[in-house]
This record gives C-alpha cells, sequence and structure tokens, in this order.
C-alpha cells in the first residue's frame, strides 16, 4: 500500500470547547491510485488532506507511507492548493525549478525538466511570465507542473479547480486525466462535485457530514478516457448523489 | 504584455474597467512637470507682490531666482559641497546601521514569535516617545560629535523600519510556506528563498519611509551642535536673516531626500520586477 491512514482522528480546540472534525478515518490507497475525497463543505475532507500533507498533525491515528509514518510535508508528496499558491516573484519557469533548485539540481538540468512539464501543461510559450500575468486556469497548471516537477509519487490537490469556471474546470479535468495516464501517480483529490470524482477516481471515498467520517467507497469501472454522457457514467453519477444527498440532509436539519 | 496592446492581461483588463484608460507616460511627464511649473510661478508671483506693494520687507521672501543664485553662488564657491557632504554622509551612516538593525532584529522577530514576545514590548514602550525627546539625552551621553548626529538617525528610524520589516513578515500568506515546504524546502530555504522575496516589497517601503525620516531627523541635530551641514546653513541663515541661504538649504533638504526616495524606488523595481510585470 502506497498510503495508509490508520484510525486517524482530529478534532479542534477554539474558545476551550473540542470540535470533532475527523473520527475514526481508515484508508488503504494503492500505488498509482486516484482517490477522490467527497463530501459537503465542512466534512473534514480537507483536513484529512492537510494531515496526510504533514501540515497537520493527528489528534490519534497515523499516516504512513510507503510504510513510513508522516512527520511533516516533504517533498515526496506534492500539494497542489485550490488558491494556486504560486511564488509571485518567480517566472512561471522559476516557480516549475523550485523543488530542483531546493535539491540543488543543476540550472541545465533544471530548464530541461521545468520545459517537459511546460509542455505536458501546454504553457511553453509563457515561461517567463510571472503569475499576476496569467489566468486562473493557466495558474493552476502552473501549479501543477511545479508539483509534478519535483518528482513526487504522491500528488495531494485540495478543491484544485473549485476556483475555475465551468469550461476550464472540465478543460482541467480532462488534462489532469491525460497527464495521469503518463505519469501514474498515487493521486488523493479532494473535491465537492460528484462528476469530477467520477470522472477522476479510481475509487470515490464518500464522507460523511460534521464529524468526517467515511461513508462508502464506490470503486468507479469506467474506461481510462471517460464519456462524461455515458448511461455507466450517469449511474455512477446518480447512485453517488443519493449518498451525498442524504448527508447534504443532516447539514441542513 | 506590452501597453497599448490590443490583448490585455486580465488583471490589466480589470484595471482598465475599473479606473478607465492608464493616462499615457508622456503625458502623466508633462502634467507632473506643469506641477513644478505652476508652484514657482505662484511664488515668484507672491515674491514680486511683495516687493512691488511692499507689504513688508522683501528679504523675508525672496523669489525662487534669488534662492536659486544663492545656492548657486555657494556652489561655485565651494562652501556648498562641504555642507552637503556632511549631510549627506551622516544620512548614509546613520540610515544604513538604522536598516541593518532593523533588518536584523525584524526578520526574526516577523518569523518566531518567541523572538518577537522578546523584542516587541521594549519597542512598543520605546516608540511612541518622540525621537526629538531623546536628543538632549544623546547629546549627553556621546557628546555633540558625528557619532550623536549618526546615532540619533539610526534611533529615529529604527522604529518605523523595524515595524514595517515585522509586518512584512507576519502578512506572508502562510499557504506560501506550506507550498513551499512540500516542495521540500528546509527551514534555512525556506528563510531565504520564501520568506525573505515575499516580505522583501514591504520591507523596502519601510525603507524609504526610513530615508524621509532620516532627512527629517537631521536638521534638528543639525541646528543643535553643528559647524557643517545644510541643518547649519539654515540655523546660522536664522541669526543673520539669510533668507535666500535657509530656502536654498531647505530646498537642497527636499531635492535631497527626494533623491533618495527614488533611489530606493528603483531597487524596489530592480527586485520586485514581477509586480510591475502586469
Amino acid at each position: 500500500m502506497k498510503i495508509q491512514v490508520q484510525r486517524v482522528s482530529k478534532s479542534f480546540t477554539a474558545d476551550g470547547r473540542r470540535t470533532p472534525a475527523l473520527v475514526d478515518i481508515d484508508l488503504d490507497v494503492a500505488d498509482r491510485e486516484l482517490i477522490c475525497l467527497l463530501g459537503p463543505s465542512g466534512c473534514g475532507k480537507s483536513t484529512l488532506l492537510n494531515i496526510v500533507a504533514g501540515f497537520l498533525e493527528p489528534t490519534s491515528g497515523t499516516i504512513l507511507v510507503d510504510g513510513r509514518p508522516v512527520t511533516g510535508p516533504g517533498a515526496d508528496r506534492g500539494v497542489v492548493f485550490q488558491e494556486y499558491v504560486l511564488f509571485p516573484w518567480l517566472t512561471v519557469q522559476g516557480n516549475v525549478e523550485f523543488g530542483l533548485t531546493l535539491k540543488g539540481v543543476p540550472a541545465d538540468e533544471r530548464r530541461r525538466i521545468a520545459r517537459r512539464y511546460l509542455e505536458l501543461v501546454g504553457l511553453v510559450q509563457h515561461a517567463q511570465k510571472f503569475p499576476v500575468q496569467l489566468s486562473g486556469g493557466m495558474k493552476q497548471r502552473v501549479a501543477i507542473a511545479r508539483a509534478l516537477a519535483n518528482a513526487p509519487s504522491i500528488i495531494l490537490m485540495d478543491e484544485p479547480f473549485g476556483a475555475l469556471d465551468a469550461q476550464t474546470r472540465e478543460i482541467l479535468q480532462e488534462e489532469l486525466g491525460r497527464i495521469q495516464r503518463v505519469e501514474h501517480k498515487t493521486i488523493l483529490f479532494v473535491t465537492h462535485s460528484i462528476r469530477e470524482a467520477v470522472y477522476l477516481a479510481d475509487r470515490v471515498v464518500v464522507m460523511t457530514s460534521a464529524p468526517g467520517r467515511i461513508k462508502q467507497i464506490f470503486a468507479i469501472k469506467l474506461p481510462e478516457t471517460r464519456d462524461r454522457f455515458a448511461p455507466e457514467f450517469t449511474q455512477y453519477e446518480s447512485e453517488i448523489t443519493r449518498v451525498v444527498k442524504e448527508e447534504v440532509a443532516k447539514v441542513h436539519e | 504584455m506590452a501597453r497599448g496592446s490590443v490583448l490585455l492581461s486580465v488583471p490589466e483588463m480589470m484595471e482598465w474597467g475599473l479606473r478607465g484608460p492608464a493616462v499615457p507616460r508622456r503625458r502623466a511627464l508633462r502634467l507632473r512637470v506643469l506641477s513644478i511649473v505652476l508652484f514657482l510661478g505662484a511664488w515668484s508671483l507672491a515674491a514680486g507682490i511683495v516687493q512691488a506693494a511692499g507689504l513688508f520687507n522683501p528679504i523675508f521672501l525672496p523669489g525662487p531666482w534669488l534662492v536659486l543664485g544663492k545656492v548657486l553662488a555657494m556652489a561655485v564657491q565651494g562652501e556648498l559641497w562641504a555642507h552637503v557632504g556632511a549631510t549627506l554622509g551622516r544620512v548614509a551612516i546613520g540610515f544604513s546601521t538604522g536598516a541593518a538593525l532593523a533588518l536584523l532584529l525584524g526578520l526574526p522577530a516577523g518569523h518566531v514569535r518567541a523572538v518577537r514576545n522578546l523584542v516587541e514590548p521594549v519597542v512598543e514602550l520605546l516608540r511612541p516617545i518622540p525621537p526629538l525627546a531623546v536628543l538632549p539625552l544623546f547629546i549627553v551621553w556621546i557628546g555633540i560629535g558625528e557619532s550623536a548626529k549618526a546615532g540619533f538617525i539610526t534611533y529615529a528610524t529604527f522604529f518605523p523600519m523595524f515595524l514595517t520589516t515585522v509586518h512584512a513578515v507576519r502578512q506572508i500568506d502562510p499557504l506560501l510556506i506550506r507550498a513551499a515546504q512540500s516542495l521540500g524546502a528546509r527551514p534555512r530555504q525556506l528563510f531565504f528563498r520564501v520568506i525573505l522575496p515575499a516580505a522583501l516589497p514591504e520591507i523596502l517601503t519601510g525603507l524609504r519611509l526610513g530615508v524621509a525620516l532620516s532627512f527629517f531627523v537631521i536638521v534638528i541635530s543639525e541646528f543643535i551642535a553643528a559647524e557643517q551641514g545644510l541643518g547649519f546653513l539654515i540655523n546660522d541663515g536664522r541669526s543673520f536673516f539669510l533668507v535666500p541661504q535657509m530656502l536654498g538649504a531647505a530646498v537642497l533638504l527636499g531635492v535631497l531626500g527626494y533623491a533618495g526616495n527614488a533611489l530606493v524606488r528603483l531597487v524596489e523595481r530592480r527586485v520586485a520586477r514581477w509586480q510591475q510585470a502586469v
């Protein structure tokens, strides 16, 4: 197993009150698997991602990556944020090379690798621009290239397409699918879009509303290149929608 | 993206939509020059009216040309350069020491909570005291020599530069830190490759404040005890009603302050190229 989430719980303390966010999460993620974490907002899916990234410590339980416990953030787990979070003082190329620079990779090697990933996301001609000059979709492409160029075996994506318009969002979903068929990363992808989850995931993990537990796991047995209008696709969509709706209803009770 | 090109970037388009088209550079420059010309014109007019109508003794309000003449005369005689040099030297030493201290203490104080809790209370206690109030103390402690003048600038400029540095580090988006950490940044790399560049624009704003403040306070310490410097020229002029000399020195201080500001702006434009990239 690539990632093992073992009885992970997390609660936050504010004003002396403890609020549980995650309760007893157990999840095994296989190598090269793409898992979508799906659930109503506030269900703790991003919290789980942040724990796997090493940004947060679980209150109890452990996360193992390649059998070793996670103790903090590291270059083996690339992260793509909803807010893009590019380094604004670096060019597109500088951003993509950032992790390699930290490792001390020589400049020509860095340039070669950056070029490869900028080609993969279709931004080679924008290599010398600064992030302020890019649209949201382009920024997120840079963030994906930056994560990939650092050669992590795991990529954690926290609603990466959540801030984009519907068209850009679908285009990027398709690009991610295409990239995954080349790069074969282990991906943990947080989303609240059911369509997005069915389109991308090998397995969809539906979480309960707060405190977050795993409610149900759907294995998506669809071909690698997916058709959003195929009957099997919509079949999965409606099945998952039914399960998610139960949870959303609970939030509003 | 080049200015005036048809394809605008998204932020540029938004700026355009919100505030209308930017004023072309040449027209902006013309307006700026016009503003100075109008000011000099109003000044000349006022001086002329005083002279013509005999409102009061015209030596109290000499026109700009008289002031310029006095400055040029002093420049030709050579005495001006000693005064300008003395002021500039004190500002250079005092300001750079202040800036170095502000960065040396401010960067760690912004980054590490323990350091901040240790340093900030003292700073907050001393900061509300007007620097002028401690000038006599400086004279008592270190005398009226050069080190007291430079030291006074250091003291006065330290506070705003320290506070902007602390703020510059504290306002850094924590997600930038997380992004760098998940790309493998160790603490040292985090500091030099993320925190420093992210804080730099605001730090430079603080330095510009410091430069302006340097010229502000140097004059005062040159009033009290100096044989040279632009502040001395003003004070000396006061004793003998040499108004053109007083105004000339004041104008020179303004020009020097402006140049200092422009110098830091130049550095800003160099290191924060990405901000103007739009």
